[in-house]
């Protein structure tokens, strides 16, 4: 508990900090605003809805490749488990796969798809897909044997077994692909925007940059920073949930 | 070596795909891999190329050497300083999973234009994962090993480079590992959002010329690096731990 305090005395510190030397003078008004403005700035933009639209398009998309990373990489997971010599080839390349600058294949993307919606869930997906596949096959080896040895002596069916034994057993592990989906995806969906898009936040801090709008870009920076460290605290706090149940 | 030949079937599979796909739809939206090593080898062919292959270069090793430093000495501090440890690393990971493209802004604003923008924007993505590996590293270090430095009275500098550092060293390699793409991948997005040189701004203006080999070779290019880099030291950290 009184970590917990600490934390929060460490972090309200560093934000006033801020604040005081952005009011002194000391950082300038055209580098950065203060984050008290920035929340005045913040609840300006969501009352007027100038960037409703941005703002639904990137959790939209977002959710749909957080979706589809998740799926997908369950779905590809199991079949990589099941397959011992498909999982030996592809192992050491899964490995290296962080090692892959992704967001150099996003230009790929827009040839095939346009510039748009379909081309930034593909890049998020690509970025987010492959900790799933990693969690869910770890997951899968940690299966303890007495579990499936106790299924088989309650003569349960292959169906029953893994939706009542195994998936149970998985789940700390699927969890936790879950969280570094989420994670992957906001940060696929948010950069690809940035780069090069026409819509979403990140084209909308983009294009305040250039004009040199710094009341909107701060905003909407901290409407992101907010959101996910939201976000962030609550797959956190389930995933202590989960993990002290594996524990006990 | 059955293991190799496999990962070979596999990648020689994915060349396959790609070539299929590349008949598919056609060259002016998928190079084909021949196209795109040849478009590689003339692209190394030509100095301006390799001009921004140092650019980009030396904003990576500079970002890198820093992240490295920092997140190991920071990490270190924080592994041995238990509170301390524990009131920063929440935060360290929910820094972690924040998109960083956002504080881009924030960054060209404080550095400028050029290539320190570019090296601060590195580090932000290498610090903190290289900082959070290093700091478990030192947690999880079994108990028993700083108990027989302890009895075997070694000095503490004695035990740090014979006992200490051995023994977290895999765990860190996994860390810089991590780091490293990051790193990359840090440097390359600033060049792609502003910058006049580097391998990024080389994307982006050949997406706005629609060139899709030059595309596609750096994309190979970087990808060659990036796992050949990263195969190393996966190659030296299996080494050091079967030793």
């Amino acid at each position: 508990m009184s970590e917990k305090w600490l934390r929060l005395i460490v972090v309200a510190t560093m934000i006033l900090l801020v604040e005081l030397l952005c009011r002194v003078g000391v950082i300038p008004r055209m580098v950065m605003l203060a984050p008290s403005q920035m929340v005045v700035e913040l609840a300006e933009i969501l009352r007027t809805g100038q960037f409703s639209a941005d703002i639904r398009t990137t959790f939209t998309n977002i959710a749909i490749s957080t979706a589809l990373s998740i799926v997908l990489g369950f779905v590809a997971g199991l079949i990589i488990y099941s397959l011992p010599a498909l999982r030996h080839a592809l192992e050491p390349l899964l490995a290296s796969y962080y090692a892959v600058p992704t967001f150099v294949f996003y230009p790929i993307f827009i040839t095939l798809f346009g510039v748009g919606s379909a081309s930034i869930i593909a890049i998020a997906v690509l970025l987010a897909v492959v900790s799933m596949i990693t969690a869910t096959l770890n997951g899968l080896d940690r299966i303890p044997r007495v579990l499936r040895k106790t299924a088989q002596i309650y003569r349960m069916s292959r169906a029953k077994t893994a939706l009542l034994v195994e998936l149970p057993a998985t789940l700390p592990y699927l969890f936790t692909g879950v969280k570094l989906s989420v994670a992957y995806s906001f940060i696929g969906v948010i950069a690809s925007e940035f780069i090069l898009s026409g819509a979403g936040i990140g084209y909308a801090i983009a294009y305040a940059y250039n004009l040199f709008e710094n009341g909107h870009m701060y905003a909407l920076i901290l409407l992101v920073l907010v959101t996910v460290t939201i976000v962030n605290t609550i797959l956190n706090m389930i995933d202590r949930r989960l993990q002290a149940r594996r524990q006990r | 070596m059955p293991r190799l030949a496999g990962t070979l079937i596999v990648l020689l599979t994915f060349i396959l795909l790609w070539q299929g796909f590349h008949l598919l739809v056609g060259s002016s939206a998928i190079a084909s891999p021949l196209q795109t090593v040849v478009k590689l080898g003339s692209l190394l062919g030509t100095g301006e190329f390799w001009l921004n292959i140092s650019e980009t270069m030396r904003a990576f090793v500079a970002a890198f050497l820093l992240s490295l430093l920092g997140g190991i000495s920071l990490g270190i501090v924080l592994g041995v300083r238990k509170l301390a440890g524990n009131v920063a690393e929440p935060i360290l990971t929910t820094l972690y999973s924040i998109p960083k493209v956002v504080l881009y802004p924030l960054v060209l604003l404080c550095f400028g234009l050029g290539i320190s923008a570019k090296i601060a924007f590195g580090v932000m993505h290498g610090l903190i994962p290289i900082t959070l590996f290093s700091m478990n590293a030192i947690r999880q270090m079994k108990p028993v090993y700083r108990r027989t430095s302890q009895v075997m009275r070694l000095s503490p500098s004695q035990s740090a480079f014979t006992v200490i550092l051995p023994a977290i060293l895999p765990e860190i390699i996994s860390g810089v590992r991590l780091g490293f793409s990051l790193t990359l991948l840090g440097v390359l997005i600033g060049e792609m959002f502003a910058s006049q040189r580097g391998l990024g701004f080389l994307l982006t203006s050949a997406i706005n010329l629609g060139q899709i080999d030059t595309i596609m070779a750096i994309a190979l290019l970087l990808t060659v690096f990036a796992v050949s880099c990263n195969s190393l030291m996966m190659l030296f950290n299996r080494q050091l731990t079967h030793r």
